[in-house]
C-alpha cells in the first residue's frame, strides 16, 4: 500500500515536469530568438533530467523489469497524472511564458517543501532541482515583466494569454488522494498550505508586469486524476511513438 | 594612393604567410573583410538551419535519455550559431542584417540540411556523418587566418566531435539491435551517405574560390583532399557497424592508398543549392515564421528595457 502511494506520488512529480518539457522541446529552433530558443531548451532540459530522478526510483519501486522509460512512456492517456495547465498547446510566446510562470512559482514552492521529504530520493531531487527552478522562475517572471509592460500589443497577448490559463492554475492545488497521503505522511507537500501563498505570489508579479488575474474564473480540474484535456491524446502520439511502434527493443 | 593600397595589400598577405592572425579592428582588404561575412554568416547559418531537421525528431525521441542528449545538442547548435553570428559581427554586419539575409533566402547554408529526417536513424546517421563531414572542414578552420572565427571554431570543433560520437552511437546501437532497427539504420545511412559526401562542395576544378581561399588561409585543403579524407574515415566506421556504404564504385586503391568512389550526382546537388530540395522551402518558411512572429516579442523587450532607463532617469533626477 505505501509503496503504490509513493509510486502514485512520484508520478504525480513526475508527469507535470515530463508534459512541459515535452511542450517545451516542440519549440526548439523556432524561439522569437537564439538566446530564448536556448533558454527554452535549457529548462526542457532540466524539466527532463528531474523526469529521470523520479522514474528511476518509481521503476526501482514498480520492480518487474520496469523502467524509466516504461514509465515514461507505456502508460494509457488516463494514467498520467499531470496538470491540464502543461498539457496546454504552444499558441504563441505570450502562452508559452505565462503557462511557465504559473506552473514555475508553483513548482518552487513544491520543491523547497520535498527538500525535506520523509523519502530520502524526493528530497534529494528536490535539493538538487531547487536551484534551477530558481532559475526558471527567473526567466519567466523576467518575462512576463517585459511583456506585460513592454508595448500595447504585447500587453494585450499578454493579457489574453493569462485570461486564457489562468482556469488551469488551480488545479495544481487540488489535492488527489495520493497528494493527501504524501501530505500527511511527510513525504510530499500540503498543497492546502502552499495555495495561498502561490496566490499572494502571483498577485505581485502579476501587478508588477501591469497585468491582472481574470475575475469570476470557471476553474477547471481532472487531470490529475486522469481526466485530461483533446491536447494529451496528441502529445503522447508523438511521445510514445516509437516505443508503441517498436515495442520491446533497445534504443 | 594606388601604391600604397596595393602595399598596404602585400603587407597583410605577408602577415598571413607568417601565420599571424587577422583581428577585427585590422586594416583588411574589402575581399577579405566580405568573403568572411558571406562564409562565417553562412556558416552561423547552417547551424541554425540544422536546428531544425534534428528538432524534428525531439518531441518523438525513444527514449528519455536520448531525449534528453538530442535537446542538447540542438541547443549546442544554437549556442555555435550565436558564436558565429558575434563573429560576423565583428566584421560590420549586424544579427538583424544576417536574419534578414537568411530569411529572405539571399544567403546560402548548407544544403545538407534541405534533406528530410524521416526516422530515428536519421539522428543517428546525421550526427555520424554530417557532423563528421562537418567537423573535417571545421578541424581546419581552426587555423583560419581570422582570429574570430579560428576561436569560435575551437569552441565548436569540441562540441562536434561529442555531437558525432553520440551519433555513431545511435547506429551502434540500432546495428546491434533487432532487424528492424539494423534496417532502418541501413535506409539512413543510404539516404545520407551521397549527401554528406557533397557537404564538401563542387570539385576542385569547379570551385572558383579555392585558390583565393588558400592564399588567405581560409582553406588549407582543397574540396576533393577534405572529401577524401572522410571517405577514408567513414569506410571502416561503417564496417564496424556491419552497414553498406551505397556506392558500387567503392573500393581500396592500393597504389594510392585511399579508397576509390564512385560520381557524385552533381545535378543533384547543384539542385538543392538553387532551393530545389524537398525542404528548402519548409526550411525558410520555419525560419520565417519563427522571426516574424518572435517580431512582437522583440518589440516588446526593446520597449522594456527603454522603460527601464527611463525610469532609473527620473529617480535620479
Amino acid at each position: 500500500m505505501l509503496k503504490e502511494r509513493l509510486y502514485d506520488y512520484l508520478l504525480h512529480l513526475g508527469d507535470n515536469s515530463m508534459i512541459l518539457g515535452q511542450r517545451l522541446g516542440e519549440l526548439c529552433g523556432h524561439g522569437p530568438e537564439l538566446e530564448t530558443d536556448i533558454a527554452l531548451t535549457n529548462i526542457s532540459l532540466d524539466l527532463f533530467g528531474q523526469v529521470r530522478n523520479y522514474f528511476q526510483a518509481a521503476a526501482a519501486i514498480k520492480g518487474d523489469g520496469a523502467t524509466e522509460d516504461s514509465i515514461a512512456m507505456l502508460r494509457y492517456e488516463n494514467e498520467y497524472k499531470n496538470t491540464l495547465l502543461v498539457e496546454q498547446p504552444n499558441d504563441d510566446f505570450a502562452h508559452v511564458i505565462v503557462r511557465q510562470f504559473l506552473f514555475d512559482v508553483y513548482h518552487q514552492l513544491l520543491l523547497k517543501e520535498l527538500m525535506s521529504s520523509k523519502d530520502e530520493t524526493i528530497a534529494a531531487v528536490a535539493t538538487k532541482s531547487i536551484k534551477e527552478v530558481n532559475y526558471h522562475v527567473g526567466f519567466s517572471s523576467t518575462w512576463l515583466k517585459r511583456l506585460g509592460d513592454g508595448t500595447e500589443v504585447s500587453h494585450d497577448k499578454m493579457q489574453e494569454a493569462v485570461n486564457k490559463l489562468w482556469r488551469y492554475s488551480l488545479e495544481l492545488f487540488k489535492p488527489t488522494d495520493t497528494e493527501i497521503w504524501a501530505a500527511e505522511s511527510g513525504v510530499g507537500a500540503d498543497l492546502d498550505q502552499l495555495k495561498p501563498i502561490y496566490l499572494e505570489k502571483i498577485k505581485m508579479f502579476m501587478d508588477e508586469a501591469t497585468l491582472g488575474l481574470p475575475e469570476a474564473t470557471v476553474f477547471q480540474y481532472g487531470a490529475k486524476s486522469g481526466r485530461h484535456s483533446e491536447n494529451m491524446g496528441y502529445i503522447l502520439a508523438d511521445f510514445q511513438y516509437i516505443q508503441r511502434a517498436y515495442p520491446n527493443m533497445k534504443w | 594612393m594606388e601604391n600604397k593600397t596595393l602595399s598596404l595589400d602585400d603587407q597583410f598577405q605577408e602577415r598571413i604567410d607568417r601565420g599571424e592572425n587577422i583581428e577585427a579592428k585590422d586594416w583588411m582588404p574589402e575581399k577579405y573583410r566580405k568573403t568572411h561575412i558571406r562564409q562565417i554568416s553562412q556558416h552561423g547559418h547552417s547551424e541554425i538551419i540544422g536546428m531544425l531537421p534534428e528538432g524534428n525528431w525531439i518531441s518523438r525521441a525513444p527514449s528519455l535519455r536520448r531525449k534528453v542528449a538530442l535537446l542538447a545538442k540542438v541547443q549546442d547548435e544554437a549556442g555555435h550559431g550565436l558564436y558565429l553570428y558575434s563573429a560576423a559581427e565583428t566584421l560590420g554586419i549586424s544579427r538583424d542584417e544576417l536574419m534578414e539575409q537568411l530569411n529572405s533566402g539571399k544567403a546560402k547554408y548548407s544544403s545538407i540540411f534541405n534533406y528530410p529526417t524521416v526516422s530515428w536513424a536519421d539522428m543517428g546517421a546525421v550526427g555520424w556523418l554530417v557532423d563528421g563531414a562537418a567537423i573535417i572542414n571545421q578541424v581546419m578552420l581552426t587555423k583560419t587566418s581570422y582570429g574570430p572565427y579560428a576561436r569560435a571554431m575551437v569552441r565548436i570543433c569540441k562540441e562536434e566531435s561529442f555531437h558525432q560520437r553520440q551519433g555513431y552511437e545511435i547506429m551502434l546501437s540500432l546495428c546491434n539491435g533487432a532487424g528492424v532497427q539494423k534496417a532502418m539504420a541501413q535506409d539512413a545511412l543510404n539516404r545520407w551517405w551521397w549527401p554528406s559526401i557533397m557537404m564538401f562542395g563542387p570539385r576542385d576544378e569547379e570551385s572558383p574560390n579555392t585558390e583565393q581561399s588558400m592564399k588567405w588561409k581560409i582553406k588549407k585543403k582543397t574540396n576533393d583532399e577534405l572529401r577524401q579524407q572522410f571517405v577514408d574515415q567513414t569506410v571502416p566506421q561503417a564496417e564496424i557497424l556491419g552497414l553498406s556504404i551505397p556506392d558500387k564504385d567503392l573500393k581500396w586503391n592500393e597504389e594510392r592508398g585511399h579508397y576509390d568512389f564512385g560520381i557524385i550526382d552533381w545535378e543533384e546537388f547543384w539542385n538543392v543549392v538553387k532551393g530545389n530540395g524537398l525542404m528548402n522551402e519548409k526550411r525558410l518558411k520555419d525560419r520565417n515564421a519563427a522571426w516574424d512572429e518572435g517580431q512582437w516579442v522583440r518589440n516588446a523587450a526593446l520597449a522594456y528595457s527603454e522603460k527601464q532607463v527611463e525610469r532609473k532617469a527620473k529617480k535620479i533626477a
